[in-house]
């Protein structure tokens, strides 16, 4: 990876960092409504994983997207437009946290019905290869996912009909506030994915390079017709579930554990050692910060929706 | 003009579409090798081939997912679910995500998908296996329901579905598929669809039905004219869209109305007729308003505890009476 | 500070005034300009403003009672002053009538001019009518009470057929023998009364919704149609003869009378000339398959026609019989829809009255009508001699649009015929 690679990949961790930080803030001055889930700590999941797509790959998520949103290259300012919800965000106010899509950058959104994605993944690769295109869809869930019916219903299919999908399930140890060892017969994930007859592998969610390249592998798998792949990220969520929950179920020992290994860190580590010189990676800093600064300033001035905009978009003729 | 049944009318309009657009792919339990559980997709397999028609794992809810993650990405799915009771399978992928993919993402995306179903009782299949509930489906928006009441209208509705950009719900009802009808040849007859039909002219009551109920209330109708009172029958064909202009129109001359539908009539197809009809043609109103449907409980196996649960010509007889009285 | 607001003055000549409605009640508060109460003058019903603001502390007027000018109405003070209402105005305040909000004591009541009640209307315990939506809709517009009209719908509901029968039941076709006193002053005026007479004032009497029905039917029916009139005398002995005779034979309630012949007589003319049993459809004739013979009944509200149905086919005892309980319907105004609807032909007589010979209005929108006078004892000549005689003159009027005299002449002909040999009309 060439040091510029190295420092658009650090510089879009650091915006997704400060974005989510930013939310918090604006979710408690109740500018952002709903559901919240941030994705603090699994940054190199997201931004590893995706860095290894070429741009007629798919991506899809669940509702922990902000995160997804960014590596796929959606601006700050209409991801943070539409966390507010104004009529600039990418779904036009009307998805939300949990929604943010931009079909130009074929990220085919967040999904906030557990394990629905895992569904969708197989359609949208149904139909890239009954094209005859090699395009793979990278399919992002969490740990708590993999109990779902749509999951199992979904490997089945993508194995039979050898659909190319790389499964990428991010383990961050919790089903919202259930560890996942209580709730799952098997704690290693991957193992599931055994059953349906689908290869799998494991990499390290706090490791940027890991993650990219077990993710090359997997997506070459899948663009050699050989079917899907199953990609299990062992990595953390420093917050809760979603906000408000205060995380009584797990101690600060267990979080202080896993901020050291922050893959923000960590990845700086990487980049110092490959030579990068430290100012500029403080330039990539400050960069992120206005970046971050101007999407909430843009957010802020943009218009609300219109309330005549409700009747838009139901139908294809609205 | 050629005499088909329905389930062959269904197969041609897939056939045709198919045809005509590359993008249109088959999938569902049993719909290739065997051509469908009732034949509706007979010869297509051997037609069009297994990369366009597939039969899938016992699966719904992947079946419905499937579709919608295809429609999204450019195809035009026709999925079958071989029974609308296995519907609740696919419930959410319907109502959570086809119905919701393109209001709630922006407008970013649609789904140009059917997926075709088979509703009703009447072949003692017991409760499970013949329930009447597409209504539940045209309570959201973002969706459409269609239901034929004969060949022709089959064909061309599903026609018109199939080269709709939004999901379609396309009910038929499983007693019916050997009727048989008049359909035209013409491979561009597209029906629209949120269009109610006219079935039979009447200046005394209005029946308002959809779906097999359509022709028990022709029959009903006949058998009222021999005694003087005529009945104009109103087929919906769609519940959603719902187009009631032509029910307005009717009940503005008759001021009576019946609604006939197979499922119950709580919070039914009948409740939201007849609500409409009150609110906005209540100075047209001179009786109340009737409702013929299936009694309020799970639909037995025995044959005769069966006819007797389900709505019957008679019982719409009666209904248009009570309105005259 | 209490005030006594009296009934005002609203004109230099007004003495008494009506309150009509009290647009606030007693316990609320008022601002001065609001309005608080309508009065009627003889002139018109005004609305009266507060002079003071306050609150309303008691009536002591009804809705509907009439005072003199200056008389106390109502006393508005300070909001927790104590205030004797008896010792300010002499009178005692009237029982507070709360009227819930929207609902005030008029809204409810019948937007035209009071009726008879004559029509056994189904109403629910508040007073409300049953009348169906489209019943109420279709009465509205015609400006007609729904307390005249009797229902015939689930429980007694009025629907729409009543209302549609009540209307058109308003539209006779004949002329109106209870009215008909009104206008007789034959007598020679006397020369040139003194001034000094008293001379009764001159009367405004508003039309009822059913004389404005019958006007306006009349009228059309007379502008529209080109008509004609042709006289005919029967010799009515045999049939009278035939009548005592089935009658000795006949229990009271079966009796027949000499209607009942000439609507059997006339019925079975109509099934040999159908252009007579027609409407006229601009360029069509339209012949009815049914011979249903309506006969104009005085009512005391006006008008009304019942109709024997298919009486040609029917025995002169069943009309006799139809025709009793529907005039006794009609005159205790409990007629059922099917009485009066779907004549196809109208019989008038007078005969009751003396009147030799009239001529009547075609009922709208049939072709023709017969008007039947008096069978009267006559000297007729026989054989060239002079001998006693009953002749009845029969007078059709009929639309020359559909029908010609040849043709009219001839069903007169027909129905004479019948008279003259009625042995005919029993077989």
């Amino acid at each position: 990876m060439d040091k510029t690679e190295m420092l658009e990949l650090y510089k879009q961790m650091v915006v997704i960092r400060l974005f989510e930080e930013k939310c918090e803030e604006l979710y408690q001055k109740g500018k952002i409504g709903g559901f919240m889930h941030l994705y603090i700590g699994q940054e190199a999941t997201g931004v590893g994983a995706v860095s290894a797509r070429r741009p007629q790959d798919n991506v899809i998520t669940g509702y922990r997207d902000h995160g997804i949103a960014i590596a796929c290259g959606m601006t700050a300012r209409a991801a943070m437009a539409e966390m507010l919800g104004k009529a600039t965000g990418c779904c036009k106010g009307k998805g939300g946290s949990m929604h943010l899509a931009d079909k130009n950058l074929r990220y085919w959104g967040g999904h906030a019905i557990v394990g629905a994605q895992i569904a969708l993944a197989a359609g949208l690769a149904w139909a890239d290869k009954y094209r005859g295109s090699d395009a793979v869809t990278l399919c992002f869930f969490g740990d708590g996912a993999t109990n779902i019916g749509y999951f199992h219903e979904a490997l089945n299919w993508a194995a039979v009909y050898k659909l190319p999908v790389v499964f990428i399930c991010e383990n961050n140890k919790y089903g919202m506030w259930t560890p996942i060892e209580k709730v799952s017969a098997v704690t290693a994930l991957r193992q599931k994915a055994c059953a349906y007859n689908i290869p799998s592998d494991v990499a390290d969610g706090m490791d940027l390079l890991d993650v990219r390249s077990k993710t090359e592998v997997a997506i070459a798998h899948c663009r050699a017709g050989n079917g899907p792949y199953f990609l299990e990220v062992l990595t953390y969520r420093y917050r809760g579930h979603s906000m408000g929950d205060q995380r009584p179920y797990r101690t600060q020992e267990e979080i202080k554990k896993w901020q050291a290994e922050d893959p923000i860190g960590k990845f700086e580590d990487v980049m110092l050692k490959a030579g990068i010189p430290p100012a500029e990676i403080d330039k990539v800093d400050e960069e992120a910060k206005a970046i971050v600064l101007d999407a909430v300033q843009f957010a802020e001035q943009s218009p609300f929706p219109d309330n005549e905009e409700i009747w838009t978009d139901i139908y294809a003729e609205d | 003009m050629a005499v088909l049944t329905i389930a062959r009318a269904i197969a041609t309009a897939l056939a045709e579409e198919m045809e005509r657009d590359p993008t249109v792919v088959v999938l569902g339990e049993e719909v290739a090798a065997a051509g469908g559980t009732y034949g509706a997709t007979q010869g297509l397999y051997d037609r069009f081939g297994k990369e366009r028609v597939i039969d899938t794992p016992i699966s719904e809810g992947m079946i419905v997912a499937a579709a919608v993650g295809a429609s999204m990405n450019g195809l035009r799915p026709v999925a079958e679910i071989m029974g609308i009771n296995f519907a609740f399978l696919a419930m959410d992928m319907i109502i959570n995500h086809a119905a919701k993919m393109r209001s709630m993402f922006g407008g970013q995306f649609s789904c140009p998908l059917v997926i075709r179903t088979t509703s009703g009782g009447g072949r003692q299949l017991a409760a499970t296996h013949s329930q009447t509930f597409e209504h539940l489906f045209a309570h959201f928006p973002g969706l459409k329901v269609v239901a034929p009441s004969n060949a022709a209208d089959a064909k061309g509705l599903l026609k018109s579905a199939i080269r709709s950009d939004d999901p379609v719900l396309f009910v038929e009802q499983a007693t019916m598929y050997s009727e048989r009808s008049e359909v035209p040849d013409d491979r561009e007859f597209l029906l629209p669809l949120g269009k109610s039909d006219v079935k039979r002219e009447g200046r005394h009551v209005t029946v308002v039905a959809y779906s097999k109920m359509v022709g028990l209330s022709l029959r009903a109708a006949a058998k009222l004219a021999e005694e003087g009172i005529e009945c104009q029958v109103i087929d919906l064909r769609s519940l959603r869209p719902l187009d009631l202009e032509p029910v307005y129109e009717s009940f503005k001359q008759t001021n009576r109305c019946v609604v006939v539908e197979e499922s119950y009539r709580t919070y039914g197809v009948g409740a939201e007729v007849a609500a409409r009809l009150y609110e906005d043609c209540f100075d047209y109103v001179d009786a109340p308003i009737q409702r013929v449907a299936q009694k309020e409980v799970p639909l037995p196996y025995a044959a005769n505890l069966e006819r007797y649960a389900l709505p019957s010509v008679d019982d719409i007889i009666r209904a248009v009476k009570e309105t005259l009285k | 500070m209490a005030e006594v607001v009296p009934m005002p003055k609203l004109g230099f000549d007004m003495t008494t005034g009506t309150l009509v409605r009290k647009l606030k009640q007693t316990g609320e508060s008022v601002a001065k300009g609001e309005i608080i109460a309508e009065i009627e003058t003889d002139k018109a019903t005004v609305e009266v403003e507060a002079y003071v603001g306050g609150v309303i502390k008691g009536w002591v007027v009804e809705e509907g009672m009439s005072v003199p000018v200056g008389s106390p109405m109502l006393v508005i003070a300070e909001p927790g002053e104590a205030v004797d209402i008896e010792a300010l105005t002499g009178k005692k305040a009237t029982g507070a009538t709360p009227t819930p909000a929207g609902r005030t004591a008029t809204a409810f009541a019948p937007a035209s001019t009071p009726t008879p009640a004559a029509a056994a209307t189904a109403t629910t315990p508040t007073g409300r009518v049953l009348a169906s939506p489209v019943a109420r809709k279709i009465a509205t517009d015609a400006g007609v009470d729904l307390r005249q009209i009797a229902g015939t719908g689930p429980n007694g509901r009025i629907v729409k057929r009543d209302v549609e029968a009540f209307l058109k039941a308003g539209a006779p076709a004949v002329p109106q023998p209870v009215a008909a006193p009104v206008a007789a002053a034959p007598a020679p005026v006397p020369p040139a009364a003194p001034a000094v007479v008293a001379v009764p004032e001159d009367k405004v009497i508003p039309l009822t919704r059913l004389r404005s029905i019958i006007a306006r039917r009349m009228a059309e029916s007379t502008s529209t149609i080109p008509a004609i009139y042709l006289t005919l005398e029967v010799d009515m002995a045999a049939a009278l003869a035939l009548r005592q005779q089935v009658n000795a034979v006949l229990p009271e309630e079966r009796k027949t009378s000499v209607n009942d012949f000439i609507i059997k007589a006339a019925a079975l003319a109509l099934r040999q000339f159908p252009n007579l049993n027609a409407s006229f459809g601009g360029d069509k004739i339209i012949q009815k398959g049914h011979v249903n013979i309506g006969n104009a009944v005085a009512v005391p509200s006006g008008l009304l026609t019942v109709v024997v149905r298919d009486a040609d086919v029917k025995s002169v005892a069943q009309i006799a019989a139809e025709m009793k309980a529907m005039v006794a319907r009609a005159r205790e105004g409990k007629v059922q829809p099917s009485d009066i609807e779907g004549s196809t032909f109208t019989v008038s007589n007078l005969g009751m009255y003396g009147i030799e010979h009239f001529t009547a209005i075609i009922n709208l929108p049939e072709v023709a009508i017969l008007a039947v006078g008096a069978a009267r004892e006559v000297p007729v000549v026989k054989d060239g001699q002079l001998v006693p005689g009953v002749r009845m003159k029969m007078t059709c009027t009929a639309d020359h649009r559909v029908t010609d005299g040849a043709e009219v002449a001839q069903f007169l002909r027909a129905v004479k015929g019948f008279l003259e040999e009625p042995l005919r009309l029993l077989v």
